[in-house]
């Protein structure tokens, strides 16, 4: 099995769910509701747990330990996609993003339980028991809010023609989409991508809810290969900033 | 005087001694977040599992299993954490779900993955309860409401 392949795969796992952990864990005590201000809490810690078992199974495959690959890779090292990275925005946006991204990680992980790789497989079975109270609370406050008022549905909406150009970025392709195809640890980003509209179109049926049709998702590409949005490099120097006070204490 | 091995059996009963810090009345052992202990001339090897990948409790949990074995006198103890194992509320043994009980929380289902079933009330035993939010105080339990007595609860939540 090419190593390299699965550590390009693994790593976007592991970073898209560190920084979206981190993003939602910035709803901490500014929540609209405090049942909200918790959600966002508890899903943010189910991320970061999530991502360290990602950056273990890396660990083995002999990279830095979980902490360090964590806290201490340059932004250029990073391959978390643009919709993970941007900033909370409003309730409606940090919800359409969860939505959005919680649906693709559903497609994501239902197809890693078939992966070739063993380790990878088990993980991704655990991580589906776990993942389905966060795809809960997405389709249900987006389906609540969507039957409320006028200024609720309008609000998603515009969320939703803001982060849907984004999200693609969550399907880009790597110089190693095809090897890990071929190798049987993971269907092409092509192929979840169409797995994650038909999920998304059937949701969203009736909630009076559309997903946009023109857009430029050019922009939101380049996560995958180091290139970010200008939000990430702020977010990790947040992030690491207690971490790199002393990167060699022990805690 | 060399010590025998001990066996599997009294390694787990040993840690029934060792509880879930959020839960002290339910034990590693019954919380099924054990998953192997082998014994041999080389000492003991414990596996655990965490509940939810992201619990905190699990470093703690650790720590406290080898404790609970090097305090029997045991001098080769190896505590390993496996992230890739699923863990199930299925799991739970019939201490553990009476100990879930007497800390106030409601059951998961016996089958995780069977049809979703209302939640008990723990105060008035009615399952006219609603699911409020599916996360709550920790990562693996959830908040319900009793359309009976209006109670508010927790449920540990089946995965």
């Amino acid at each position: 099995m090419n190593t390299e392949a699965l550590k390009d795969l693994l790593f976007r796992l592991a970073d898209d769910d560190l920084v979206i952990g981190h993003r939602n864990s910035e709803w901490t005590g500014i929540g609209p509701v405090l049942e909200e201000d918790i959600a966002f809490a508890s899903m943010a810690q189910d991320c970061v747990g999530h991502a360290q078992s990602y950056y273990t199974l890396i660990h083995e495959l002999g990279e830095a330990d979980p902490d360090r690959l964590a806290f201490h890779r340059s932004e250029k090292d990073f391959r978390s996609c643009h919709l993970v990275e941007q900033p909370i925005g409003d309730y409606a946006f940090s919800l359409i993003r969860h939505f959005l991204y919680d649906l693709a990680k559903q497609v994501r992980l239902e197809a890693l339980t078939q992966s070739s790789y063993a380790p990878l497989a088990q993980l991704a079975d655990r991580i589906r028991r776990e993942h389905k109270y966060a795809r809960m609370h997405a389709t249900t406050w987006v389906r609540q809010l969507a039957a409320g008022s006028d200024e609720a549905r309008l609000r998603l909406q515009s969320a939703l023609n803001e982060a849907y150009p984004m999200a693609l970025g969550l399907f880009e392709s790597t110089d190693f989409t095809e090897t890990l195809a071929a190798e049987g640890v993971q269907p092409a980003e092509s192929v979840l991508q169409s797995r994650w509209q038909q999920l998304l179109e059937q949701t969203l049926a009736g909630t009076g809810l559309s997903l946009p049709g023109d857009f430029d998702a050019a922009a939101y590409m380049g996560g995958r290969k180091g290139y970010h949005s200008e939000h990430l490099g702020p977010m990790l120097a947040e992030m690491t900033e207690v971490y790199a006070l002393d990167p060699e204490a022990v805690w | 005087m060399v010590r025998p091995n001990p066996t599997r059996e009294q390694v787990l009963d040993w840690l029934q001694a060792v509880k879930d810090p959020e839960i002290p009345t339910v034990s590693v052992v019954d919380l099924g977040v054990i998953s192997e202990v082998e014994t041999g001339p080389d000492g003991v090897r414990v596996e655990m599992i965490p509940t939810f990948s992201g619990c905190h409790a699990l470093g703690f949990m650790q720590i406290h299993v080898e404790e609970c074995l090097r305090a029997q006198g045991l001098e080769q103890v190896e505590v390993k954490v496996n992230r890739n194992k699923p863990w199930s509320s299925d799991y739970l043994t019939e201490a553990g779900r009476r100990g879930l009980r007497a800390h106030g929380l409601a059951l998961p289902p016996r089958h995780a993955d069977g049809p979703d079933e209302p939640a008990e009330c723990p105060k008035c035993g009615s399952t006219r309860t609603q699911l409020l939010s599916p996360f709550g105080p920790t990562l693996c339990r959830a908040i319900h409401q009793c359309g009976d007595c209006l109670e508010t609860f927790e449920q540990f939540k089946p995965v």
